[in-house]
């Protein structure tokens, strides 16, 4: 069956289409569910899951270690008690930041451009959530106590310090890493249903048969899980904001230089967005490389996300030259000491202009046009602010610690080998998961894609995805 | 295409719905009453030690006085377990042939200590002083229960941190005047309890305002 190729109306760039022209409803299904159902031999595959792997046993090997002797292993001292393990904490969460605006917020302002990279932002945003949550926990100390940071009955007549952010914390990600789960996962019953009709393995068919829930595509289903989604998004979109905002009250609550700021909250979300947008880049470029999704991920996807990234650069920048303004305007000596001098100047300046120059420079190239659509350039700039914000949270915590009110506790502050051992182990964990997610779960939802032919086939131009309630049957993809 | 599932998997899924829920509810249950199991807090559990020492015939028997044995309950955080010597007053004279007493007489010989088995083992980051409770007048039945009533002897209370703080919290339901500490006998009426508690609290200056702080404990 010939079907018709719709002209897409005239961009100023022919590139900046959400879906490459000549898709059709069966193209979709197959291109998308080939990668988990077909799983073509790959060797680059291979080789970033042996590199992940190796990763997650030193991981492993770290935390054993840990376990046995105590948070002593690592860096941390007085006066800097928070060090690789905060910092790693907000990073993590920050990253995750990026796949909640992209499946709540772009979606209730109905962005036709956020379909083809909500599924794998989402997995994203879980994957980093996990590897978030793990510094904490293992800060404590005792992690296999960690329960007591909950309010449950126990014989110890205690409830948890609600006046501290800490325990803030345990809500706001707990709730994030719930929301995010759930949403991500009602986003799938549909695609799981089209694996599990597509999948010719029969272990195969009865996991995928067993998630999707009996989803049949009844118009009736269709209804409500169009309703339900919605409603999580509404859930969700608030959560991009407030997690991140409740993570910099860590540092706020606290009477330090640099830290009790009320810019914080704002700050710390442009810098969530920032970082966030930057992983998914770094992740798209080699996932639509390797599988053949550049028809789905479109250059206008990639120039889209890297303007996100420059204005919350900008906004990272704006930060910056607050913190630096405020300091000196406070009048407070401690103040003006950490902004005005410790930072710029001070033992760990190395590290405060490395983060300008990866946040506030880097993003400036993406002013050009050249730099958005340049797979190779937009990566380099994407790591680099992906370095540049984990130096941000270095710089933050370890200088405002490091050089407290009492100048006989000042001190000096390096990880130990097991500091980064258990850093780079969390990034293995997550290339770990991601990569495996990409085989087994569609990593672009077919449903929308088909949505998104039926839009710009029947109602000239992809405008108006999730609006209503239309979509193609589960099973298109066979016929 | 033939169906994956039989159709009584539908019932099968809401099914799990509730077996979650219950499973969910159940556990958080059951570890709760495990908590304040005997199981996890050990109380009327009679632990085997190398005696069968029946501290109702040494107590209400004979007429012992705590501080008997355990000299050091009022000026130190341990009470004190007798040394064999402790034993030997009387046993190096009564029942030198009873077999029960042989690891009593082995370990004067041998001048190893007997290997008591602990009944009431606080952990290490809970900082206990027998002496303030003591000299604040907390008697010896308030913690430890019944003790002659004991024939082997046993844990009386949980002594978890909330068994702990109810005392703390409210000291004058269980202070006595200084005489009645080591009386194992004493009952008074709760009435009497509370209007005496009252007066203890404020003639032995017991900080209550204080006596929840965390360092009071974990030091």
């Amino acid at each position: 069956m010939a079907e018709p190729v719709y002209e897409m109306p005239a961009f100023r760039d022919e590139t900046l289409k959400v879906l490459a022209p000549g898709h059709t409803y069966k193209t979709v299904t197959d291109d998308i569910s080939g990668v988990v159902l077909r799983r073509p031999y790959d060797r680059r595959w291979f080789v970033i899951m042996a590199i992940a792997f190796s990763l997650v046993s030193v991981l492993h090997l770290a935390i054993a270690y840990l376990l046995l002797r105590g948070v002593g292993v690592w860096g941390i001292n007085v006066p800097v008690m928070w060090g690789f393990a905060i910092v790693n904490f907000v990073w993590w969460i920050g990253i995750g930041h990026a796949g909640t605006l992209i499946s709540a917020i772009l979606l209730l302002l109905k962005q036709d451009w956020r379909t083809s990279i909500n599924r794998f932002a989402e997995a994203m945003t879980l994957f980093a959530v996990a590897c978030a949550g793990m510094f904490p926990l293992l800060h404590l100390g005792r992690p296999w106590v960690f329960y007591w940071l909950m309010p449950y009955p126990n014989t110890m007549d205690l409830w948890p310090q609600w006046r501290s952010p800490l325990i803030w914390d345990v809500f706001a990600v707990s709730t994030y890493g719930t929301v995010s789960l759930i949403f991500w996962y009602v986003g799938l019953i549909p695609d799981l249903a089209t694996l599990r009709d597509k999948a010719k393995n029969s272990i195969a068919r009865t996991i995928y048969g067993a998630m999707a829930m009996g989803w049949t595509g009844a118009s009736r289903h269709w209804h409500r899980y169009k309703m339900a989604y919605l409603l999580l998004g509404g859930l969700a979109t608030p959560l991009v904001v407030s997690v991140h905002s409740v993570v910099s009250f860590d540092f706020t609550i606290a009477v330090l230089p640099g830290w009790h700021s009320t810019i914080f909250p704002p700050y710390f979300v442009a810098g969530a967005i920032f970082s966030g947008f930057a992983m998914v880049i770094s992740i798209a470029i080699p996932l639509r490389e390797w599988y053949g999704l550049k028809g789905f991920i479109t250059m206008r996807h990639m120039d889209n996300m890297a303007k996100i990234t420059l204005a919350t650069g900008m906004l990272v920048g704006y930060g910056y030259m607050m913190e630096a303004f405020m300091g000196w305007y406070s009048g407070n000596p401690n103040e003006m000491f950490t902004q005005l001098y410790n930072r710029p100047f001070g033992p760990y300046a190395h590290t405060y202009w490395m983060m300008l120059g990866c946040n506030v420079l880097a993003p400036q190239f993406l002013w050009f046009r050249y730099f958005r659509q340049n797979m190779f350039w937009l990566f380099i700039i994407s790591i680099l602010v992906n370095v540049g914000m984990w130096l941000e949270r270095y710089v933050i915590i370890i200088t405002s610690l490091h050089r407290d009110f009492l100048p006989s506790s000042w001190s000096m502050y390096h990880g130990t080998i097991w500091d980064y051992m258990t850093y780079y182990g969390t990034i293995g964990f997550f290339l770990f998961l991601f990569f495996l997610f990409v085989r087994v779960l569609p990593a672009i939802s077919i449903t929308e894609m088909r949505e998104l032919v039926h839009e710009t086939q029947h109602h000239g131009g992809g405008h108006h995805v999730g609006a209503h309630g239309t979509a193609a049957p589960t099973s298109e993809g066979g016929a | 295409m033939p169906q994956i599932f039989h159709p009584s998997a539908n019932t099968l899924s809401r099914l799990s719905i509730l077996v979650a829920l219950v499973a969910a509810a159940g556990s958080v249950t059951i570890f709760y009453l495990i908590m304040r199991s005997p199981y996890q807090t050990q109380v009327k559990v009679i632990p085997t030690q190398p005696i069968p020492f029946p501290h109702e015939h040494h107590v209400r028997g004979l007429g012992l006085d705590c501080r008997y044995c355990h000299t050091s309950v009022e000026e130190s955080s341990f009470a004190g377990l007798p040394p064999t010597h402790t034993c030997m007053t009387c046993h190096s004279q009564i029942w030198t042939k009873a077999p029960m007493l042989e690891p009593v007489r082995q370990s004067l010989a041998s001048k190893k200590p007997i290997h008591w088995q602990r009944v009431h083992n606080l952990p290490d980051f809970v900082y206990f002083n027998h002496s303030i409770h003591v000299q604040k007048g907390v008697g010896c039945a308030s913690c430890h229960g019944p003790v002659q009533k004991m024939s082997l002897t046993w844990k009386d209370q949980p002594m978890n941190m909330e068994w702990c703080l109810t005392c703390h919290q409210k000291p004058e339901a269980h202070l006595r005047e200084k005489r009645d500490v080591f009386n194992m006998e004493y009952s008074p009426s709760e009435e009497e309890q509370l209007s005496l508690g009252k007066d203890l609290v404020r003639r032995n200056n017991v900080p209550v305002d204080r006596m929840s702080n965390c360092s009071v404990c974990h030091r």
